[in-house]
């Protein structure tokens, strides 16, 4: 398969200098690291929010560094978790003294990784809390995963805790935000196509042209199920049916969605599949605070659509509304 | 054993305990791919053996190297080049327990630090003994070298060797139980009758450790009666758990 790459083993060291180059202003790269932070980390005073894991579901992480987010975020391998040793300097790195907020996506070697690194910080004299983010609604343990993935959701985890920590709040009321929205989101995803990572060269699985898969991961690891190809508004439906099952919200609930698509699907498409998500919604009495629509957290050129609805309250809706300011997303 | 003062000796010795571990690995570098081919994602030699290669050179550069450092600086550097899991799990709690050598190596520094090791492994990785990982290896290792040392007051080499001949079972009783931690236990059932690549590693360090501090000795390595399971005989069985990289205390200790 072509891929507009050089070598396999650069190419996450040279995306990271292609991102810093697009943002000399807003990212800085710390030396000898694959860690990116904001350029005037760290933020004095403020609560730092963190996160990173494997590289291939750009713009997350470091697209999401900046005023109302992020403050680093490490990058690891294509699809493989970030080193201890890369944590610990992201951590170091974002540290303005009132404590740092590490947000985990639920893969063992993310949380084996991360929590080495909390702990050796801590040795350090650091204040450390994390919250591990599990919305993936479509199987309970995976190839890579003891319980739920984390998926999509971990976006709004970030932007609610970026926020309160923006607004001035202290550690345990930043963390106590981000535990609001992993304990109120769910994702579920499907795939069109596999991926195809840049060492292998070919699709991680085949699919047929004419099936898809649902209850798709973000690293081609396998769904809950093999089906054959669907119109958009039935495979809407199936995702639909399966996080609003999760969630089991009373009518009238309010909520915040997301249509992501996983790098390879044209925004046409998830439009298409947004109109019918907000029928389906309004069928159910459920009333839409906001609704985005775009590649938020991709798995390279998958074609594919993972829906998330997360239930808000006054609280969470102010966080999600206030100001962000990042390559990836700005809110104003 | 050490005397405080022989810290820089000690040092020297976890240096080349370090080495010949890297060495060690390296020669096994296949059969680790292989065992880990059969349940995993067939990286864990090429992962240990690079990690141990790196290991190795930075403690061979460290100057006047105290137990400690050289524990610590090992870790680190297994944290940061071997990946996956087992960067945390060998390297992180390597980090961790070498803080308890900061007075030198002797016997109770030496299980103090096994004890640590192990505890964090178990905790890094949330597992038991029957989950088929390291710590099959480990803790009888670690339970049979505390008790060696504390209950039958033995020589820390005879009490090092008794720890390897447990991890060895330890070992071995991964071969028929089912994973229930880490890759492997994507297998479910599949995962019986494979022997887990981690504990594998985790006997080859522990047996390095041995020879060179019977080398170190100038000593035989200690027969040990197999046929004899390491069985509290008192009615204060202990607590316990730890484990062991323990190359650094065991070896250092062997020098002492």
């Amino acid at each position: 398969m072509k891929k507009l790459i050089n070598d396999p083993d650069d190419v996450v060291d040279e995306m990271l200098d292609g991102m810093t180059a697009a943002h000399p202003d807003r990212l800085r790269r710390l030396p000898d690291t694959q860690v990116l932070v904001r350029d005037d980390a760290p933020v004095d005073g403020k609560v730092a929010i963190v996160t990173g894991g494997g590289s291939g579901h750009e713009p997350t992480h470091a697209g999401y560094i900046g005023d109302g987010m992020l403050d680093g975020a490490a990058a690891g391998g294509v699809f493989s978790s970030p080193t201890a040793d890369e944590f610990e300097e992201l951590i170091a790195a974002c540290d303005g003294d009132a404590g740092v907020l590490c947000v985990i996506k639920n893969y063992e070697g993310d949380v084996m990784n991360f929590e080495t690194a909390i702990e050796l910080a801590e040795m350090e004299g650091a204040t450390v809390d994390s919250v591990v983010v599990d919305d993936d609604v479509a199987v309970e343990d995976s190839l890579y995963t003891s319980g739920r993935r984390g998926v999509c959701g971990t976006i709004l985890v970030h932007k609610a805790a970026g926020a309160k920590a923006a607004a001035g709040a202290d550690l345990s009321e930043v963390t106590r935000v981000a535990e609001k929205v992993v304990d109120n989101v769910a994702t579920m995803g499907m795939a069109l196509t596999s991926c195809v990572t840049p060492e292998k060269g070919e699709p991680t699985f085949d699919l047929g042209d004419d099936e898809i898969e649902l209850g798709i991961g973000i690293h081609g690891e396998p769904g809950t199920e093999r089906t054959d190809a669907m119109p958009a508004d039935e495979v809407t439906a199936e995702l639909t049916e399966s996080v609003l099952a999760d969630l089991d919200l009373d009518a009238g609930a309010e909520v915040v969605t997301i249509v992501n698509g996983m790098g390879g699907t044209p925004e046409m498409e998830l439009f298409v599949v947004n109109r019918r998500l907000q029928v389906l919604l309004g069928e159910r009495d459920l009333s839409v605070h906001d609704a985005w629509v775009g590649d938020y957290m991709t798995s390279l050129d998958m074609a594919g659509v993972s829906i998330t609805v997360c239930a808000v309250d006054d609280e969470l809706k102010e966080l999600f509304d206030a100001a962000a300011d990042t390559p990836a997303l700005t809110v104003r | 054993m050490s005397e405080e003062n022989a810290a820089s000796g000690e040092g020297e010795a976890v240096v080349v305990a370090v080495e010949a571990v890297a060495e060690r690995i390296e020669a096994e570098r296949d059969r680790l791919t292989d065992l880990d081919s059969a349940i995993g994602d067939a990286d864990h030699g090429g992962n240990m053996a690079r990690g141990w290669a790196e290991a190795a050179e930075a403690a061979s550069d460290l100057e006047d190297p105290d137990p400690e450092t050289v524990a610590k600086t090992v870790g680190k550097t297994l944290m940061s080049e071997v990946g996956g899991a087992s960067g945390p799990l060998f390297g992180g709690s390597l980090v961790f327990a070498g803080a308890e050598l900061a007075d030198g190596v002797t016997p109770e520094t030496a299980v103090a630090f096994a004890e640590t090791y192990l505890e964090k492994v178990q905790d890094r990785g949330d597992a038991r003994i029957g989950d088929a990982t390291m710590v099959d290896a480990l803790t009888p290792a670690v339970h049979t070298f505390k008790k060696s040392i504390e209950v039958d007051d033995l020589p820390p080499l005879e009490a090092l060797a008794k720890a390897v001949d447990a991890a060895e079972r330890g070992v071995a009783f991964t071969v028929p139980i089912r994973a229930r931690k880490g890759r492997a236990s994507y297998l479910g059932w599949r995962s019986v009758g494979h022997q887990d690549p981690g504990a594998t590693s985790a006997l080859f360090i522990l047996e390095e450790l041995l020879r060179v501090a019977a080398d170190r000795l100038d000593r035989e390595i200690p027969e040990v009666d197999a046929t004899s399971p390491t069985i509290p005989d008192d009615a204060e069985a202990d607590d316990a758990e730890a484990d062991g990289d323990d190359g650094t205390d065991a070896d250092a200790e062997g020098a002492a």
